[in-house]
């Protein structure tokens, strides 16, 4: 394998473009009209809870699933008339679709088949992948006497050694225990460096996908609610709706006073305050809005803890308090607001977990709040 | 203990089932030419009398012809139809499929006269040929069971794997699914076999002057001295039939295996 | 929406995957029966069929005694058949479902069904073997000096038709009950116990409504083959155990009556047809009525 090319060169070109690439199955329309593109070499992953139609754009990608309408193409090539055996992509299938009577070995080079290379050839590539993978000595196994994460391997194998412009992964770590998945999780994405390959991984696992992914692209109901960077994602959701998938976001009302390149707010619990126009992923507009703040942004302060040098306090009660060891949950209900927020906080030796009932104050800094300028649903 | 009163009757009822089949070497055995108790002493003339009938020799030949044909075509006809019921939705599957699993439960001897009238109508003359032709009908909705549990274990993603990796549908057909079904296959072309073996009515009526083994059994019936003969050929078929079911049932189980199911039952 | 032709859609793949198979049962089958119940109406000629449209022989199938006397023996026959098949056949798939251990089971399956391969045929006849006059039943009773002179009973009347029938149809009434045990949820059973049943209610209530469908599968499975069965009755029915085939088989070979013999299958298979839908309609009813 050759060390990837440097990432800025790869990255500026799309490898795949869907335009307004639309899905019926009889009258169901699992994809409405989705246009979006995908890079060369990049780690892309869609995300969406349970029948949003991650599988399915993943199948019509493959060729599995006739798109209904829009265009697909792959390499600056449209995909329309191209069979699923003739498109440069291969797929890892969720059940791992290992063929059982065949051995690892012919599993791993059974796409090689109609490859003209010699049989040594064949036979060297097959051991390559293997390694490659972590199975180096498995290749005489049945492919029935294997663990599932051999056969996640051997999948993974069976795909890359066809050297596809793009490998597909329908949630290819579901069926695999914590500690696999977990340890899968990195070996994929350092395998994916390797390659340099682009992989479209499917998952419903938010924290997989942020683990992995160069870019996430949020599905809702047939539809891309967004796509960027993990961090972008979490630190700047485009709207409730995504910040509720993604990890935990409190809420609080508040009301825009006024908009331009600051934006004047007055929140529930927190008081008037200015915030950068960037902090509004939607088009900011004055009335009733809702600020939301990850649980890891604020701070519980004890009594005696200095004011912070920057940022701001607020007052609050703890409701609730959950140890989990390294860290602390607490529910804090801030003055004047109903609903309890939840604020997370690493533990440090020599400082209590604080009681239920204590009156306490809160550090917060205005940049890390977002603004949701929606009609309420 | 539980069961104990059920399993009495289960094995009272298996001596039931059996009764017939044991007695059939008892008789095929005996020094006599009436089948009936006391027994009259140990003999081996009826087996070496069967490879002195010609007209014996000549029905086993036709015999033999029919039920390989069968075999085949009513396994071809089965991976067709099981293959499309367990792969495809499409309008008017379940009346063709009732259609087609009619003769099932269908008299054969409706089968039989309608096919005969039919034949006679066009002119066409009785031969093993027409025989396969019944046969071939009776067979297929019990390939069609067999074959069933076969493609139904079959993971659709095995060939969109195949296909995924370059194959086309012909070649993932022959690459993938021939091998995992083959069990099933190999023991539909037994069970056709068997059936149209051992068949009678339609062999009857669509044969003409080329009798079937099941014809020529029937027609010696009427001549008690042939009957111990006829014990004797009845003795080598049983063994025939349990050898072929055996081996039937083991390509079954295995194919289950092979596809990691789970063993549900026989073989309707 | 793309267009695509219907061949290449999934229904047309399914279609034509399905099409060799049934268009041989179209025309080997349907087309046939279909040919037999246009005879049905036309003027019978020795080996032909004289085209001229005629309800006589529907006329002669329900005016003459032979026929109907045949016809109802042939009902009454394959019902009797029926019942002693199916209620003897629901103990042995009852054991094997709930008493024989899961790794038993096929055995247990592959014994039941071994007999219904062999030899039919020679089977039937053995059970003239059996049950004959010199056979092994009288002559083992009179040897044991339990009777004194032959049991003439046994056999050439419908006792013996029914004994043989059930013997052949035994596994085909085994197995549809079976599989509709097997399908049973087990905790369903624990339930009905934990709820108070007693072991018998909870049989009467879960478990026999639960089957039904397999019991029903079973009595159409035995019941419409066996009214038309021709072989048994021939070998061991004598005179008065003749059906509705016999005169059937007499009335194409031996007479050349094709109309004749096309109304007298045609009526058979509807009365047989009718029979079995009065049945699964009662059983319906039954059994939505305690609910
Ligand atoms: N072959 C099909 N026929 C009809 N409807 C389908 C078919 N395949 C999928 N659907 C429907 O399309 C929608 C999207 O399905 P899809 O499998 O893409 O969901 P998904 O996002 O992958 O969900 P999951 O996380 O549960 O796998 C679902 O509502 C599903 O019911
Ligand atoms: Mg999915």
């Amino acid at each position: 394998m050759t060390s990837s090319p440097a990432p800025a060169a790869r990255l500026a070109r799309p490898l795949i473009e869907l335009r307004e690439v639309e899905k019926y199955y009889g009258d169901y329309y699992a994809l409405r009209k989705i246009t979006t593109d995908i890079r060369e070499g990049e780690f892309f992953s869609l995300l969406g809870p349970s029948g949003c139609g991650k599988t399915t754009l993943l199948r019509c990608i493959a060729g599995f699933e006739e798109i209904s309408g829009g265009h697909l193409s792959i390499d600056g090539k449209d995909m329309e008339d191209v069979p699923a055996n003739k498109r440069p992509t291969n797929m890892v299938f969720q059940s791992y679709a290992i063929f059982p009577h065949l051995t690892v070995e012919e599993n791993v080079g059974f796409g090689l088949r109609r490859d003209p290379s010699s049989k040594e050839d064949k036979a060297r590539r097959v051991a390559e992948a293997l390694e490659m993978v972590g199975l180096k000595g498995f290749g005489k196994r049945a492919a029935h006497a294997l663990s599932g994460g051999q056969r996640q391997r051997v999948a993974l194998a069976r795909a890359l050694i066809l050297k596809p412009r793009v490998l597909l992964l329908d949630e290819p770590l579901s069926a695999l225990d914590k500690k696999m998945r977990e340890q899968m999780q990195s070996e994929l994405r350092k395998l994916q460096r390797q390659v340099g390959i682009t992989f479209i991984l499917v998952t419903h696992d938010q924290e997989e996908a942020l683990i992995m992914s160069d870019r996430i692209a949020v599905m809702f109901e047939g539809e891309i609610a967004q796509l960027d960077s993990p961090e972008r994602l979490y630190r700047r959701p485009i709207s409730r709706k995504v910040a509720e998938f993604i990890g935990i976001m409190n809420f609080l009302p508040a009301r825009v006073l006024s908009t331009g390149p600051q934006i004047a707010l007055d929140v529930a619990g927190l008081g008037q305050i200015a915030i950068d126009a960037e902090q509004c992923p939607g088009t900011p507009r004055t009335g009733d809005a809702s600020v939301g703040f990850r649980p890891e942004t604020m701070t519980v302060l004890y009594e005696g803890d200095p004011e912070p040098s920057r940022g701001k306090v607020a007052q609050g009660t703890v409701e609730e308090v959950v140890y989990f060891g390294d860290m602390s949950y607490y529910e804090v209900r801030l003055e004047g607001v109903e609903k309890p927020v939840q604020i997370s906080m690493r533990n440090v030796v020599g400082r209590p977990v604080l009681l239920r009932g204590s009156r306490t104050r809160i550090a917060w800094e205005a940049g890390a709040l977002v603004l949701f300028c929606e009609p309420k649903a | 203990m539980r069961g104990r009163g059920f399993q009495i009757y289960a094995i009272c009822y298996l001596i039931f089932l059996y009764a017939p089949i044991a007695l059939l070497p008892i008789f095929a055995f005996n020094n006599s030419t009436v089948i009936s108790f006391p027994l009259s002493g140990f003999t081996t003339q009826w087996f070496s009398q069967l490879w002195t009938d010609t007209s014996l020799l000549l029905a086993v030949k036709h015999s033999l012809i029919v039920a390989v044909s069968v075999s085949i075509l009513a396994t071809c006809f089965g991976v067709f139809a099981a293959r499309a019921t367990t792969r495809y939705a499409f309008p008017m599957k379940q009346g063709l499929m009732g259609m087609i699993m009619l003769p099932l439960v269908l008299p054969d001897i409706i089968i039989a006269v309608s096919l005969l009238v039919v034949l006679m109508q066009m002119g066409a003359s009785l031969s093993i040929l027409t025989v396969i032709l019944g046969h071939t009908l009776i067979a297929t909705p019990f390939t069609i069971a067999i074959l069933n549990s076969a493609f139904q274990s079959l993971d659709k993603s095995l060939e969109e794997a195949a296909i995924d990796l370059g194959e086309t549908p012909a070649s993932t057909f022959r690459l993938i699914i021939l091998p995992l079904v083959m069990p099933g296959i190999i023991s539909s072309l037994l069970i056709a076999f068997s059936i149209s073996l051992d068949e009678y009515i339609i062999a009857a009526f669509l044969s003409g002057t080329e009798a079937t083994l099941p014809v020529y059994i029937f027609a010696q019936f009427r001549f008690p001295n042939k009957v111990p003969v006829i014990m004797a050929l009845g003795t080598i078929l049983v063994c025939l039939s349990i050898t072929l079911l055996t081996i039937a049932e083991y390509f079954r189980r295995r194919g289950i295996a092979k596809a990691g199911g789970k063993d549900t039952g026989g073989f309707l | 929406m793309k267009r695509r032709s219907f061949l290449r859609s999934e229904a047309g793949h399914g279609l034509l995957m399905l099409s060799p198979t049934a268009l041989y049962a179209t025309i080997v089958m349907a087309a046939p029966l279909v040919a037999v119940f246009v005879f049905s109406f036309m003027t019978p000629g020795y080996l032909k069929v004289v085209w001229t449209f005629t309800l006589n022989n529907y006329a002669k199938v329900f005016s003459s005694p032979i026929y109907t006397a045949l016809l109802g023996r042939s009902l009454l026959t394959s019902g009797v058949v029926t019942a002693v098949t199916v209620l003897t056949a629901f103990p042995i798939a009852y054991f094997i479902s709930f008493y024989v251990s899961p790794a038993r089971k096929s055995l247990w399956l592959f014994l039941i069904t071994i007999p219904f391969w062999t030899s039919y045929l020679i089977r039937v006849f053995l059970w003239k073997v059996i049950l004959g006059y010199n056979g092994v039943i009288n002559s083992a009773f009179l040897g044991l000096g339990i009777i004194h002179e032959p049991m003439t009973f046994l056999l050439y009347n419908m006792n013996s038709v029914v004994i043989t029938l059930a013997h052949s149809y035994a596994p085909f009434a085994i197995l549809p009950i079976f599989v509709a045990l097997e399908k049973i949820d087990r905790s369903l059973l624990e339930a009905g116990q934990d709820l108070g049943e007693s072991r018998f209610m909870t049989f009467i209530r879960v478990t026999l409504p639960l089957a039904m469908s397999g019991v029903v599968a079973s009595v159409l499975i035995v019941f419409i083959p066996t009214a038309g069965d021709y072989v048994t009755p021939t070998l061991v029915g004598g005179a008065n155990g003749q059906m509705i085939a016999n005169v059937i088989q007499l009335q194409y070979f031996k007479l050349g009556d094709y109309p004749m013999g096309s109304a007298v299958s045609i009526t058979a298979m509807a009365v047989v047809t009718a029979v079995a839908l009065i049945f699964v309609f009662l059983n319906r009813r039954f059994l939505r009525g305690p609910k």
